[in-house]
């Protein structure tokens, strides 16, 4: 994906010069953030609001994803696992959850034709989407993954091809966004929402998976990485894995055992969703009121 | 904890809040934040500071790595959620100081001599330091965490006592106590 197999290797390949895998990559991050204004703009020009503070958390995320797929992250990724840790921390955690906190679903169920929206308001509730939506399935597919990419030995048969390294990036990125949404159970309608001790119990397990992941690489270092370099990508996995996984529990904990607006509150409110009181943190706390919320974002996208 | 939001939320009187018991939330945020504190600790003070742990020892088994893990996530999911239990609580108006503390001493007593006992000595998964005479931190260690679970359990029972008193008496508990 980098074309570290490219034409003149290093030197040339630095600097502003993108090779073609990274213009692909680049061209994705930038049609991302533009859907996404567009469907600002869509929501405003119908005379709903919509948080700008989400179109900034979008952004953001992909941001992350780009330093971790084309910057000098990634490019010394190739040589250096730290470096590669780093990037496993901006792609697959701390992207996934700005982008989850984003709302994109909620945004499309407002912004798309009426037949479009309910159509995804009709597959968010499908039995088909309780399966990969559901924080057991999440947590193996993101955790799990990790442990066959390293562990497993799949780490150096990935890191050999372009298609099998933009695979491995697109696999971490999605199964890390659908993680931290089944953990969170929103902002977006999460009709199969298990309760919230079932989310804390498994994003405890899945915490400990992740560290007990480190722990092992740095013991045992992945086939074909210097132990040296293992051991500080270990580090780096660990501890910089710890923030985002501690705004995680943070955001869970604030949903489920936090304050909550009075019930007598919501429908005096003129002007929408969303007591202007909860402004400015909530709108980054997912999953707060949660029946309503999800019914309101479903009516809201059909409806409009 | 899991049924303690299907009430109508902070406008419930103090006092009988939404049906359920008020001591027992209490208790629960302090034993939450009683093992969060005493694994903070732990790992700040004797692994980051004094360097007596280290991040992957070499002896550690396999059983010590997921153990290790599986307290490192549960105890940072504790002291978040132990701190916003008490938020709830102080919003309600149904902090309780005594209760509180009864659980954060039975939490963090239970933790530290949990560790001391079954990590340190029964699994072997490492000790408090190494290369030195183990026996003098061994008895400190859990000496300090023995104390603390007994002073958690008078505590548990006292207020176990003041709630019943309160009841008989019909009046609130955390008045007597706060």
């Amino acid at each position: 994906m980098h074309g570290h197999g490219g034409p003149g290797g290093g030197p040339a390949g630095t600097g502003a010069v993108l090779s073609g895998g990274e213009w692909a990559v680049a061209a994705v991050l930038a049609a991302a953030v533009l859907a996404y204004g567009a469907g600002v703009v869509a929501v405003w020009v119908r005379g709903t609001d919509w948080p700008a503070g989400r179109l900034a958390l979008w952004t953001c995320g992909w941001l992350c994803a780009g330093a971790a797929l084309l910057g000098p992250v990634a490019e010394r990724a190739h040589r250096d696992f730290a470096a590669h840790m780093a990037g496993h921390v901006l792609l697959g955690m701390l992207a996934p959850l700005l982008l989850v906190l984003a709302a994109p679903v909620t945004l499309a169920l407002r912004a798309l034709p009426r037949p479009s929206a309910r159509a995804l308001a009709r597959l968010l509730a499908s039995r088909a989407a309780a399966v990969p939506t559901h924080p057991l399935t999440a947590a193996v597919l993101s955790v799990g993954g990790l442990w066959a990419l390293y562990p497993g030995g799949l780490y150096a048969a990935a890191s050999s091809g372009p298609w099998g390294h933009a695979a491995v990036h697109a696999h971490v990125l999605a199964s890390g966004y659908l993680f931290a949404f089944a953990v969170l159970g929103g902002p977006d309608p999460a009709p199969h929402r298990p309760s919230p001790p079932w989310r804390a119990a498994v994003l405890v397990a899945a915490i400990a998976a992740h560290n007990v992941l480190a722990k092992t690489v740095y013991a045992v270092p992945p086939p074909g990485v210097d132990p040296e370099r293992a051991r500080a990508g270990a580090e780096v996995m660990y501890y910089g894995g710890a923030p985002v996984e501690i705004a995680l529990i943070v955001l869970l904990c604030a949903a489920w055992l936090g304050p909550r607006p009075a019930p007598a509150a919501r429908p005096g409110q003129a002007g929408g969703r969303g007591a202007p009181a909860r402004r400015g943190p909530s709108a980054l706390t997912p999953g707060r009121d949660r029946r309503p919320a999800a019914r309101s974002a479903g009516r809201t996208g059909g409806g409009r | 904890m899991a049924r303690a939001r299907s009430g109508p939320g902070p406008a419930a009187p103090p006092g009988e809040v939404s049906g359920y018991d008020r001591r027992g939330r209490n208790l629960a945020a302090g034993v939450l934040l009683g093992l969060g504190t005493v694994a903070f600790l732990d790992e700040a003070v004797f692994h980051q500071l004094l360097h007596w742990h280290h991040f992957y020892d070499r002896s550690t088994t396999a059983v010590g790595l997921v153990s290790d893990g599986l307290f490192h996530a549960f105890s940072w999911f504790a002291t978040v959620a132990g701190f916003f239990l008490v938020a709830a609580l102080h919003r309600e108006r149904a902090f309780w100081a005594g209760a509180f503390a009864s659980g954060w001493l039975t939490g963090a007593g239970f933790f530290q001599l949990y560790d001391g006992l079954v990590q340190h000595k029964l699994m072997g998964l490492h000790q408090i330091r190494y290369g030195v005479d183990l026996l003098p931190y061994d008895l400190v260690w859990n000496a300090i965490a023995a104390l603390l679970l007994l002073a958690g359990i008078v505590g548990w029972v006292l207020t176990g006592r003041a709630r019943a008193a309160a009841r008989r008496s019909g009046a609130s508990p955390a008045r007597r106590a706060g």
